[in-house]
């Protein structure tokens, strides 16, 4: 028993390591979505239609935006996360927004927060749940309109939602 | 609902002042069944919102994404005293509130 959970742990350290080589070429794989203007409800529970009701069909551009989480999270039912945005907070130039996409979890859109020159500094941290090895996309809009995006890949060994929490 | 707010009590005009939040809340995400097999229904602190001196500067829309027992972290600009306060509301329409006063020199 003793030896089949060792034989365990060691085939999930491996997969763990082996996804992290795997990593690099999946981030160059999708740099930009540009999804189609017009959101289909029945996409609504996956990213791609989460993501699309938020752009409305909207560009957005990687860069500007950095997404913050560790590269393995030992257990997805919180798992910290930071979001900062380049952005001089001012009254002409601020962000509005900023959301959390997730590739895995039930319901994608995590979380939504609403700035502005109020908040004086666009960095929230917060700690999120995540079922499973995932990427997570976080997308700011900026006062005048524009998308931008960051995206952080996680290594979670065990998933939330999956057991009791 | 019991949380936990902290923030500097002083600051200058234009500084920024850090809030961190933590509440007590199970953030249900709807996925868990009891020992009967029952869902234990959705419930999740959807809207969280924190006014300065009565002006909304901070907003967060929550799903079930957000770890059990939220922790928040934001910054607000020193403009003038004033109180710092943040509400919520859950799914069962449970809400609670806290404040911290802050004052503003300079």
């Amino acid at each position: 028993m003793g030896r089949l959970i060792a034989r365990g742990m060691r085939r999930r350290s491996l997969a763990a390591l082996l996804a992290l080589f795997a990593l690099p070429r999946r981030a160059l794989a999708q740099p930009i979505m540009n999804p189609a203007p017009g959101i289909d409800a029945r996409t609504i529970n996956t990213p791609q239609g989460a993501l699309q009701s938020i752009l409305k069909g909207a560009e957005m551009r990687k860069g500007r935006v950095r997404l913050e989480l560790p590269s393995i999270g030992e257990n997805g039912h919180s798992v910290p996360m930071t979001v900062r945005v380049d952005s001089p907070m001012s009254e002409a130039d601020h962000v509005r927004s900023i959301d959390l996409v997730s590739e895995k979890n039930p319901v994608p859109l995590m979380a939504s927060f609403f700035l502005g020159p109020h908040t004086g500094r666009a960095e929230i941290e917060s700690r999120v749940r995540l079922n499973g090895t995932q990427r997570v996309t976080a997308v700011a809009q900026l006062s005048d309109g524009s998308f931008w995006f960051d995206a952080a890949d996680i290594v979670v060994d065990e998933s939330a939602c999956l057991d009791g929490g | 609902m019991t949380a936990r707010i902290q923030v500097q009590r002083e600051a200058r005009r234009g500084d920024l002042i850090e809030v961190r939040i933590v509440i007590q809340h199970p953030m249900e995400t709807g996925f868990r069944y009891d020992a009967l097999g029952r869902r234990t229904p959705r419930n999740v602190i959807h809207r969280f919102e924190c006014r300065y001196g009565g002006v909304e500067v901070f907003r967060a829309s929550m799903g079930a994404g957000i770890a059990a027992n939220p922790y928040l972290r934001f910054f607000v600009r020193a403009e003038k005293s004033g109180d710092i306060e943040c509400r919520w509301v859950d799914q069962e329409n449970a809400s609670g509130t806290v404040s911290a006063r802050v004052t503003v020199n300079g």
